[in-house]
């Protein structure tokens, strides 16, 4: 058999091992220290390697978008863009991409964005937090909650079944309401990725994002089926998502206090309003670029600043010496070694990305509509700004920015100009280079590309939840997850609950962080500075 | 009321995307709420034990439920596998412990399949490597059929191919292993059920009449058919034209793109460049390779 148990320093006996950790995307272990009823260390393992990097070079350039959207067939659609922008650079197009190829790609991006917020909170979190079992009594007529029972009384309970238990809060009414809205997720998440279908052509892994544009045209008939589903979707996130998640926040208050983090967001900004200006973290986007430090101070990306560390991750460092060779070294076995994530670092120090980032960017900025929707959330639920930095606050990041997409969507349908190109004429030069940054739902995500003889020469991506899940850097700082772990209270150690629900509330993305094999430890900044 | 039979479903991931599981959450008829609570079809249930995107359960207590099923149910349960099999080093990929050691995914899947009464291979990874066992194949990616094989274990595999598959292709074969047994779903030399995957889309595409009239695309955007794009709807079989996606609202050439031909053996490698026209040369070596990969 392979590897050790645990990888984490265990003398006397502490540690809770959760392998895998369920309802997230892809393959994860976590392993904590917990002793006198709380977390006193963490460690986050990625335990699913593919190689990516080494699979793209020698291809054609404009396969790349469909390769790389094979990251994560979650957030396929991010990865689509990313790659698209850094090859509307590397040929020359960041300028020339029309109106109508902008915006259509913001309403591709967008209804992810949608999917993977409404997923998150209600398929992947919600039994958390939803007793599925109250409904085992239910005596009323509402056809959906009858087939819950009735699935209950047959006795086969996969997949509700085993879960930790002692830890569910809500009354019998409340449970109710959260199993239907978790049902009627299940029917609404479609829609999202019916609408996305209008334009994208299909999904998951949409063709429609291409360098340039997009390859669809754009028609009234479309802008209009496409208004139809928003309306859908924008009626259950007000109706049923929010209230949902505030329903949360009032019987687990106390999630508010748990899983803080390293309290430094880091945001590339997403959906770009304008097409002249090209710069991939300046310009104009709809939620803002920015950094905003332990202080509270915001300061402007520097992609210079971002450097990836292997110490802890099973890479040979010795790659680090060979950046021009591009080679690649998964080590398996090595010593000190607990992840195939890397951990990247921002200035030197872990940094926080996702909805929580991109609203404590905003809200550091000055966004208005940001800064007046959590505000009025922190009245709600009667909390002071710093207690956004947890586990609630979180979800209650994540449930507002569905809002916020959703309305803006509705605005880029308006915008949309029938019959007008969406797209520019491409020639792939002999050489180019180009950088593609943009959030994901999971957070700051880039692209990097050189093309050398018409072909693809190295390709590089730095995702949401390396930062997120990263391992410990070469000085020994916990990832953003253990600085979130570390500390937390676990009321029971046979169901630890406070566990999964703080990774949890990261919506963690394995399939997307575990890729990156370039194992060179040296700054991103050396593609491109920008 | 007739009683529902329950037939246990294990669905393990290895080298994926997690993109296969999402694309059955888009399943319209049944919906996937009618899959996890009524019935798939008239009298069965699906008795989902095992599903890492989905299911309460953490760590050690869903291992046990794994681990339980082959126990419990010997040749009673479906393994539907997503994501490819690596084989280069069993580190690559682990899922859980036992005597306190790390379990790669390729041992999962072979204890699995072994006792399992029938594997779906799910998406093109797990039927036949898929983007994992892309050039230069870094991790030693292979379809669950080709682990199968080099283990000896004769359960026999359909294989539900595509990047991600159309969510029917998936119920649609459910439903008939369920119903009428595991004969009564004809496959072809590949392993894919003929219903779905029996005729090119190149056959019934819309574009077709521009083909045959000479008329072609040369820039995204522009009518005409998609071959000179680089259009892969001549060597792929799939119901895509006339079954569409996402609850029938569009498909690749309905968006404007060519075809990558995501359902076969050969994608992604041997159908690359994916914006380059077809030729002779590729068509040929296409189905030499087709019939290898049987």
């Amino acid at each position: 058999m392979h590897g050790t148990h645990p990888h984490i320093h265990d003398s006397d006996g502490n540690a809770i091992v959760i392998d895998p950790i369920t309802r997230i995307e892809g393959h994860m272990r976590v392993e904590a220290v917990v002793d006198g009823g709380a977390v006193k260390d963490a460690r986050c393992c990625g335990t699913l390697f593919r190689g990516f990097e080494r699979i793209l070079p020698g291809r054609h350039p404009l396969d790349a978008v469909r390769i790389t959207q094979r990251v994560c067939g979650v957030c396929p659609t991010a990865h689509a863009s990313a790659s698209a922008f850094c090859l509307d650079e590397a040929l020359g197009v960041a300028d020339k991409v029309p109106p109508n190829g902008r915006l259509v790609r913001n309403l591709i991006l967008g209804a992810n964005f949608l999917q993977s917020h409404i997923l998150h909170f209600f398929t992947l979190a919600a039994l958390d937090y939803a007793d599925v079992a109250a409904l085992a009594d239910y005596e009323g007529d509402e056809s959906e909650l009858k087939a819950v029972r009735a699935f209950i009384d047959r006795g086969e309970l996969g997949p509700f079944f085993p879960r930790y238990e002692g830890d569910y809060r809500c009354s019998k009414d409340q449970n109710r309401t959260l199993v239907r809205n978790y049902l009627r997720a299940l029917h609404i998440r479609r829609v999202t990725h019916e609408m996305l279908c209008i334009f994208g052509g299909k999904m998951p892994h949409n063709i429609g994002i291409v360098p340039g544009g997009v390859t669809c045209d754009v028609t009234a008939d479309k802008i209009s089926s496409f208004a139809g589903k928003l309306a859908d979707v924008k009626a259950f996130i007000d109706d049923a998502y929010i209230p949902s998640v505030l329903l949360v926040a009032g019987r687990y208050a106390d999630h508010f206090e748990i899983g803080a983090g390293c309290k430094r967001y880091l945001s590339y900004g997403v959906f770009n309003l304008d097409e002249k200006d090209t710069n991939p973290v300046r310009r104009k986007r709809l939620l803002p670029a920015g950094l905003v430090d332990a202080d509270g101070k915001l300061s402007a990306v520097d992609a210079g600043k971002i450097t990836e560390h292997v110490k802890h991750s099973r890479y040979d460092e010795s790659c680090a010496a060979h950046p021009a060779e591009g080679t690649t070294c998964p080590d398996p076995g090595k010593a000190g070694a607990y992840s195939w994530l890397k951990a990247p670092r921002y200035d030197g120090g872990a940094a926080e990305v996702g909805p929580l980032a991109r609203a404590m960017v905003g809200y550091v900025a000055g966004d208005k509509t940001i800064k007046a929707d959590v505000d009025a959330v922190l009245s709600a639920a009667g909390i002071s700004a710093d207690k956004l930095s947890s586990v609630l606050g979180r979800h209650a990041a994540r449930a507002l920015e569905a809002q916020w997409v959703c309305n803006a969507m509705a605005g880029w349908l308006v915008q949309l100009a029938p019959s007008a190109p969406a797209a520019v004429e491409l020639t792939i030069p002999d050489a180019g280079q180009g950088a593609g940054m943009t959030d994901a739902p999971r957070g700051a995500l880039g692209h990097w590309i050189q093309i050398k003889d018409k072909k693809i020469d190295r390709y590089q991506l730095v995702v949401p939840t390396t930062w997120n899940a990263s391992p410990r850097d070469a000085e020994g700082t916990p990832g953003p997850i253990e600085q979130a772990l570390i500390g937390a209270p676990v009321k029971d150690r046979e169901n630890p609950f406070e566990i999964v629900r703080t990774v949890r509330s990261f919506d963690p993305c394995l399939a997307c962080a575990v890729h990156v094999l370039t194992a060179r430890g040296r700054k991103i900044g050396e593609y491109r500075i920008v | 009321m007739a009683e529902t039979v329950e037939i246990p479903v294990v669905w393990l991931q290895g080298a994926g995307c997690s993109g296969c599981v999402v694309s059955l959450l888009n399943s319209l008829s049944p919906s996937i709420h009618t899959v996890l609570l009524r019935e798939l079809t008239p009298g069965k249930h699906v008795n989902l034990r095992f599903v890492l995107t989905a299911m309460a359960g953490q760590g050690q207590q869903v291992i046990d439920v794994l681990e339980g099923t082959a126990k419990a149910k010997p040749g009673g349960y479906i393994l539907v596998m997503e994501g490819s099999v690596q084989l280069a080093h069993p580190m690559f990929a682990t899922l859980g412990e036992q005597g306190r050691s790390e379990v790669p995914i390729s041992k999962r899947a072979a204890d699995l399949a072994r006792s399992a009464m029938a594997v779906v291979a799910m998406g093109t990874c797990a039927a036949y490597g898929g983007i994992p066992a892309g050039e230069p194949n870094p991790t030693g990616a292979v379809g669950i059929g080709e682990l199968l094989a080099r283990e000896g274990i004769d359960t026999p595999v359909i294989n539900i191919p595509g990047c991600p598959p159309h969510p029917d292709w998936l119920v649609g074969s459910l439903a008939a292993v369920m119903r009428y047994g595991l004969d009564a779903v004809e496959v072809d030399e590949i392993g894919r059920p003929k219903i779905f995957y029996g005729s090119l889309v190149h056959e019934s595409c819309p574009r077709r009449a521009d083909f045959d009239a000479g008329k072609f695309a040369r820039n995204f955007g522009e009518p005409g058919c998609l071959y000179e794009l680089g259009c892969k709807g001549p060597v792929t079989y799939a119901d895509c034209p006339t079954r569409m996606w996402n609850s029938g609202t569009n498909w690749c050439v309905g968006a404007g793109s060519p075809c990558h031909g995501c359902v076969e053996p050969d994608f992604p490698d041997r159908l690359s460049p994916l914006y380059e026209k077809i030729d002779e040369e590729r068509l040929n070596r296409f189905r030499v390779g087709a019939a290898e990969a049987k």
